[in-house]
């Protein structure tokens, strides 16, 4: 009863008793309520067989375009309209299959995941004995036996290890992506318990919460009954083990399960993506709502002239052409409402069904390109890019922000050491001498004079601390996850892993300095010195490492009895706790370092006396053992220990560049994009990879927005004073763009860090004008060619994604990165690129693309994206066109049918059409285009910027279209009306009819559709050739065959011989090629004026290219392309 | 999605305890093919539109479109035509009364005949033409208003037929054949052409009524159900459309093979016209065997059996007589359209190399230095 306060129970919402091994707990101390708990089966499937197709087609229809479509066939059901059912009936029957189909396909795959996760064999201990059970009968109350590198199948509490201590290890990399080894505690009551046997005979109950997705929060207490006396124990975080994490470097484990199912923090975390649609996909339904309401206002404008017309009882039913009785009684609103409708389905197919299933099939064939590209392969690592969705692939060309993690997307994230400063002497190990590698202490380079006998003490209590302050563990033999090193040490080789690289790196570095770290035995670290002899230090406390006090500690007594203090940590977190050492020197060294590019750490110690320890052992243990704030008083009791520190010394690690990040980057620039840096490093070393990447050039002018700044002066103020530099210098630009001298004006480079951001963002306050602050933060940022945020929390990151993404342009965003810290921002941006790094998969897993390295991403924007987006956007325009060209004379036909509803093609004609006629070529067209060739776009980045702002897809070139497709429309329908005007064009005298003045019309229709993408195809392949003639002569083939027999089955054979009929008469061939010439000749004429008076670059590329193809010699070829770069 | 991930994580596990014996193996087969089409490095001819290329375009376009518009022209003007309305609207008009003491039920046909000259004569083959104008016969009503199966012989739908009949379905309780808006209103004016002599006796011109619908519908599409004989046999139980004076088997009495289903006429009517004012063939005059032309000029009078009522919708009813050429009838569209067509495009052709003087070679002096 007296830890009902401590526990804090008064928090929990709800809870729930568990009872360990289903035992009943001892009468009279409680009620023993079986409660009942989903058993641990995941579903992540959407569907069962039986709910398939009702589920399925409800969330088919959901989406406007289908439900559309279903209105439309549902009508033609309902009313007499001018054109069969089928005809829209059958496309959309077609769409709806397909897509059900995929997604049943991929709703399978879900269950076979799902089941083999179910049944997967896990050992449960049941009356004594361990058993083999599926996964999926698991029960929320069973112990479960664990052994290493097993994964856990749900939220299980631990009971005891086979580690004396009650401790296990388990990474969480598929959790967080963590890969570091967190260490788990078992009851304390229970860790004895290590065999099935005792395990079996723990007699207990376990009260906790209920499940919330919380991964790092859980409240319980657990009553272990011995001897029918209830203990109660508090149970934290640090006792639970979660579904998904996996057991390391412990042999096994008990534990009892708490949360199954789809109750484990796993699966409660679990949300689903949001769907991210493109921009091009945002213009196609903003084109689409302007032709429904070109469609609706067709319509009305046919539905009043037909009653206008009809008004004369004549016209309405002459003596030749009587209603029905039913039909005349019909009311006139309702008959006119009919009239609207049958008219909205005549011309419906101006917006066509089949554009979304193209569109859609182009993405999805289309993204196999990416996952092929030879180039996106990376040999190392054995890894290809990634596609996760293929919906964006168009977004890739249309890039404008592009923010990148640093470490392990710029840099390699393989740490190496590179120097310590031990007060101002550096130490420099493994020099080579003479193309050899001297051992030891010899290769030390001292740059400065050597040290006296009293630095000589203060350099070996450095590597000492150095080998000591750490949380690295050695693995012997074999790989681990996480970071692998050799040491080759004689016979067997063990590594060192680590959460850190750098702390490898550093131990490492030790290492080839003499001082090899060698393992933690009974709490004693072994160090083996330069001498070989094994020291051994007592480890008495390791205040762990946290990124708000950016640094760590440990004590130790040393064998001589001497107690120390070692910490290490960023310099900003050790310099102001520093009373002695040569500060000065070891600041420089280190300031020197950052400037460099390397990450630094500084390294002090503190002495401690006996009674000191006694103090700083109460602190801990009273801060400890606290139920509440727990974190919070430890903070406050190591705020207190570390202090008084002497310094040591510095040390410097690298992190290399990634093969050609800064090409990239450059490329990156020159392509228009504003490359942003996003990290958690501190500023000297983020802003040294940025130069060294070529983020910023030596020209660059930096502008700082940071603490340090902000603490001399307000924020208000130095914002308002860099916004003041920006756009003095913005508005020198449009001058010098004026006398056409806009290429070498200085850019700006910007840094901000985490702090002043969130003071940027904090939300506005009454009284100040803080919505401001962002406006012109935004403006500064606007400016810039390259920012670089640092010290950045993973929230901070998404941030400032949103807030580029929310700006009043709405510029595209792309987010890149490796780790589980950029997963907020690789969600948020329009675009997110993972990295196949080091630190786990979460990236990738939650990213549109994944790619294997930083340098892949210059191919996948200015090569595949470019593509894709010129792809996508002649599809869109294309389709539109094309469905103009289609409908348009069937609207003008009404003008001469008395508004009748007559149809001026055939049924197979009108359902064909989008179908088969016209489709594939569009489709090939989407799939291989290539304006330019590939090597050119990436030579010559600056291509990026033609397409930049969807400059494609705007609202002139859509018109242009439109124009061009009612153009068409025009031609073709006049032409053949006036053929046709009163009189034969047969050589027998005979007449043709309307079908063959609709089949006329189809035929020129088709030709010049057909013919008008094979002037904008500029890449003419086998494929190309095979399926634009092949869609024509299959155009000609159906409609012998089509005309050619009396169909069976049909109760109209008005197209029996009309084509035939029409091909025997000379005038038609005639007119055919009149038309489509006259058709086509605008089209040509813009497309050659606007390219010899205004040329885009990609038109003078492509001129220069076609020019070049002459050439033959590569070499020449090369010279050539990079003058036309130039 | 959880348990893919779920897997994803296997498959890591999986991955990093098979990196030590069979590693090698995964990379493999993780690699892309290099193939062309994977690569998309296809070869492939790139075209490219400039004034270079499209220039001789048009001028070609030019040349060869001027002449056939000049000769489609020529020939179009060398059609003769003669056209008269015979309508009766105006008081003046010989039909006049015809037209205006209509109706449905007369026994007695009214006759009317027009007398016409013509200043030129018709050589070879004429072709005589009725037209109608303002007569919806593409209205949508109108179109589907027939049945196939019954215009094919089929006796099912003969008996019963098709819904979009309607109204003109059934009469007197039995089925109509042929059924339908469009039979019904089959023209039935009866037109003959008499030249005058110089002496002024009327000589009556033969007309052939054969080979003037297509010859596919005549002997494919249009079928009387159970063969040609014995036609009254095969619609017994059947009606004759309401608008008609004689069944369908009685269509022309002079000649068995025409009749029913198969009656020329008929199935000229029913390939419904394309617009509202339109012609169709009603007889052709063929050309006589000596030097003499066909229609040598001169007086001639039509003769109208009058039945066929327009004015009720403002209709025209016209006859046409029209010699025929290789492209048809007098259509001095095509001629007119290709001659612009190939003038546009020679002018353009001017246009584009000015224009590709003046630019290309600035464009290229431009180039060059940068």
């Amino acid at each position: 009863t007296v830890c009902h306060i401590c526990t804090g129970e008064e928090n929990w919402v709800d809870s729930r008793t568990i009872y360990i091994g289903h035992k009943e707990p001892p009468s009279g101390t409680e009620a023993f309520i079986q409660q009942r708990f989903p058993d641990n089966r995941i579903v992540s499937s959407k569907y069962t067989f039986w709910n398939f197709v009702p589920k399925n087609m409800f969330e088919q229809f959901r989406r406007v375009a289908n439900f559309y479509f279903l209105i439309i066939f549902l009508v033609q059901l309902i009313i007499d309209t001018p054109t069969s059912p089928i005809t829209s009936g059958l496309p959309l029957f077609f769409v709806i299959t397909v897509t059900a189909i995929k997604q049943g396909y991929e709703d399978w795959l879900r269950h076979k995941a799902d089941n083999s996760v179910n049944q997967c064999p896990i050992h449960v201990v049941q009356h004594g004995k361990v058993v083999r059970k599926q996964s999926r009968k698991l029960r929320v109350g069973d112990v479960v036996f664990m052994k290493e590198n097993e994964t856990f199948p749900c939220d299980l509490i631990l009971l005891s290890s086979s580690r004396d201590d009650g401790t296990c290890f388990v990474t969480t990399a598929s959790l967080d992506g963590e890969s570091s080894h967190k260490t788990y505690y078992a009851v304390q009551d229970t860790k004895a318990y290590n065999t099935e046997k005792e395990v079996d005979s723990i007699h207990a109950t376990i009260e906790c919460e209920q499940p919330q997705p919380d991964l790092y929060k859980f409240v319980g207490r657990i009553n272990v009954y011995m001897d029918n006396e209830p203990v109660a124990r508090p149970l934290g975080s640090e006792n639970l083990l979660l579904r998904g994490a996996t057991l390391k470097n412990t042999e096994y484990i008990y534990a009892v399960a708490i949360y199954t199912g789809m109750e484990t923090k796993m699966a409660l975390n679990y949300q689903s993506k949001t769907q991210k649609r493109s921009a091009v996909e945002k213009s196609m339904n903003a084109y689409l709502v302007v032709y429904l309401c070109i469609l609706i206002s067709k319509a009305l404008i046919n539905t009043v002239l037909k009653y206008a017309w009809q008004a004369d009882p004549n016209r309405d039913e002459p003596w030749y052409n009587d209603r029905t009785e039913p039909e005349r009684q019909r009311h006139i609103v309702v008959r006119a409402f009919t009239d609207f409708l049958a008219f909205m389905v005549l011309f419906n197919y101006i917006i066509p069904v089949s554009m979304y299933v193209t569109v859609e099939m182009q993405k999805f064939l289309g993204s196999y390109f990416i996952m092929w590209d030879d180039e996106m392969f990376d040999e190392e690592m054995g890894e290809r890019a990634v596609v996760n969705t293929s919906d964006l692939n168009e977004e890739l060309g249309q890039v404008e922000y592009v923010f990148t993690d640093k470490t392990g997307t710029l840099t390699e994230n393989n740490m190496e050491f590179i120097e310590c400063c031990v007060d101002g002497h550096v130490y420099v190990p493994d020099v080579i001498c003479n193309g050899q590698v001297m051992p030891g202490a010899t290769t030390m380079d001292m740059i400065d004079t050597s040290p006296g006998p009293g630095a000589r003490e203060h350099e070996e209590l450095f590597f000492r601390a150095l080998c000591l302050c750490h949380t690295v563990q050695v693995k012997e033999e074999e790989t681990v996850d996480g970071i692998k090193h050799g040491i080759h040490q004689g016979k067997s080789t063990s590594f060192y892993i680590s959460s850190s690289p750098d702390e490898v790196a550093l131990v490492e570095g030790m290492k080839r300095l003499g001082f090899t770290y060698l393992r933690l035995k009974d709490s004693h670290m072994e160090i083996l010195n330069r001498e070989d002899e094994i020291e051994r230090f007592q480890l008495l406390e390791v205040l762990t490492f946290d990124s708000v006090r950016r640094r760590m500690s440990v004590i130790v007594r040393s064998s001589t009895g001497e107690l120390y203090l070692f910490c290490k940590g960023a310099d900003s977190a050790i310099f102001p706790r520093v009373v002695s050492g040569k500060v000065e020197q070891i600041k420089a060294r280190v300031e020197h370092n950052a400037v460099e590019g390397l990450r630094t750490l500084c390294v002090a110690y503190r002495p401690l006396s006996p009674e000191q320890y006694q103090e700083v052992c109460h602190l801990l243990n009273g801060a400890k053992l606290a139920l509440q704030d727990r974190d919070k008083r430890l903070a406050e009791a190591y705020d207190i220990i570390e202090k008084d520190l002497i310094l040591l010394g510095a040390t410097a690690v690298e992190d290399r560049l990634q093969e050609k990040a800064a090409d990239t980057i450059e490329s990156l620039h020159k392509a228009g994009m504003k490359v942003w840096v996003l990290t958690g490093d501190k500023m000297e070393t983020a802003a040294a990879t940025c130069y060294a990447s070529k983020l910023f050039r030596r020209n660059t002018q930096i502008l700082e927005l940071t603490t340090k700044r902000t603490e001399e002066q307000s924020l208000h103020d130095v914002l308002f004073d860099l916004s003041r530099t920006v756009l003095r210098q913005h508005g020198g630009m449009t001058r010098d763009s004026f006398s056409g001298l806009s290429g070498d004006c200085t850019d700006y480079g910007l840094i901000i860090d985490g702090a002043t951001l969130s003071a940027v963002m904090r939300p506005a306050q009454e009284d100040s004008n803080s919505g401001n602050y962002k406006e012109i933060f935004l403006e500064i940022c606007r400016n810039c060619s390259a920012v670089l945020c640092c010290r950045m929390a993973p929230l901070q990151k998404a941030q400032i994604v949103k807030l580029i993404k929310a700006s009043k342009e709405h510029p595209i965003t792309l987010a890149i990165g490796d780790g589980a810290n950029d997963v907020s921002m690789i969600l948020e941006a329009h675009v997110g690129i993972g990295i196949m790094g080091k630190e786990g998969r979460q990236a990738v897993r939650n990213s549109d693309y994944a790619i294997p390295k930083f340098k892949h991403l210059k191919k996948m924007l200015l090569v595949h994206g470019h593509y894709y987006y010129i792809r996508i956007s002649e599809l869109v325009q294309y389709f539109f066109y094309k469905n103009v060209c289609f409908i348009f004379p069937q609207f003008l036909y009404q003008f001469f049918c008395g508004f009748s509803q007559q149809p001026l093609y055939d049924t197979a004609y009108l359902t064909l059409y989008n179908i088969s006629f016209t489709s594939l070529p569009i489709l090939l067209y989407s799939l291989i285009e290539q304006h330019i060739h590939m090597d050119i776009l990436r030579r010559d980045p600056s291509l990026y910027r033609d397409i930049a702002k969807n400059s494609l897809l705007r609202w002139p070139i859509f018109i242009y279209w439109t124009v061009l497709g009612v153009y068409d429309a025009i031609v073709m329908f006049f032409g053949v009306y006036f053929l046709f005007d009163n009189t034969t064009f047969t050589s027998n005298g005979q007449m043709f009819g309307n079908w063959t003045f609709g089949t006329l019309v189809f035929t020129v229709l088709v030709f010049t559709v057909t013919f008008k993408l094979a002037l904008d195809t500029h890449y003419w392949t086998w494929i190309n050739h095979f399926v634009i003639w092949g869609s024509l002569i299959f155009f000609v083939v159906f409609s012998l065959l089509w005309g050619g027999i009396i169909w069976p089955f049909l109760n109209y054979q008005r197209m029996y011989y009309v084509f035939m009929q029409m091909l025997s008469s000379g005038p038609a061939w005639l007119s055919i090629i009149l038309l489509i010439t006259a058709s086509l000749l605008p089209d040509v004429l813009k497309k050659v004026i606007c390219r010899t008076l205004w040329p885009t670059t990609t038109e003078r590329i492509q001129v220069g290219a076609c020019s070049l193809s002459v050439v033959s010699n590569p070499a020449l070829l090369e010279v050539t392309l990079l003058s036309s770069c130039l | 999605m959880m348990a893919s991930s779920y897997n994803a994580k296997e498959e890591d596990g999986h991955h990093s305890g098979a990196s030590n014996n069979g590693g090698a193996g995964v990379v493999k087969s993780k690699k892309p093919d290099n193939t062309a089409f994977k690569q998309q490095r296809l070869p492939a001819w790139q075209p490219i539109l400039t004034a270079g290329t499209v220039l001789p375009a048009f001028f070609v376009i030019g040349l060869i479109f001027i002449p056939i518009g000049i000769g489609l022209y020529v020939t179009s003007n060398n059609i003769k035509e003669y056209e008269i309305d015979y309508t009766g609207a105006d008081i003046n008009d010989a039909c006049y009364n015809c037209a205006k003491n209509f109706s449905w039920n007369s026994t007695t046909p009214c006759l009317c005949s027009v007398p016409f000259t013509l200043e030129q004569p018709f050589e070879s083959n004429v072709f005589m033409y009725y037209g109608l104008s303002n007569f919806y016969q593409n209205h949508r009503r109108y179109v589907k208003s027939r049945d196939d199966s019954q215009l094919n012989g089929d006796r099912s739908a003969l008996k019963n037929p098709s819904k979009e009949c309607e109204p003109y379905r059934t009469s007197e309780g039995k089925p109509i054949a042929p059924c339908g808006a469009i039979a019904n209103s089959l023209f039935n004016d009866t037109l003959e052409l008499y030249h005058i002599d110089s002496n002024g006796t009327r000589n009556a011109i033969p007309l052939v009524k054969k080979g003037i619908a297509w010859w596919t519908d005549k002997h494919v599409k249009f079928r009387n159900p159970g063969g040609n004989s014995n036609l009254t046999v095969a619609f017994q139980d059947t009606s004759k459309p309401v608008n008609w004076r004689k069944p369908v088997f009685d269509l022309d009495p002079s000649d068995p093979e025409n009749n029913g289903f198969i009656n020329e006429d008929f199935i000229v009517w029913m390939r419904t016209a394309a617009l509202p004012t339109f012609r169709k063939l009603y007889r052709i005059i063929q050309k006589k065997p000596s030097t003499t032309p066909t229609l040598p000029s001169g007086k001639y009078v039509l003769e109208i059996t009058y039945n066929y009522p327009v004015r009720s919708f403002d209709g025209r009813k016209r006859m046409i007589l029209s010699t025929i050429s290789w492209m048809g009838g007098k259509n001095p569209f095509l001629g007119i359209a290709y001659i612009t067509v190939g003038s546009i495009c020679f002018f353009l052709g001017v246009v584009l190399l000015i224009i590709h003087h003046k630019y290309d070679t600035r464009n290229n002096s431009a180039d060059i230095p940068s």
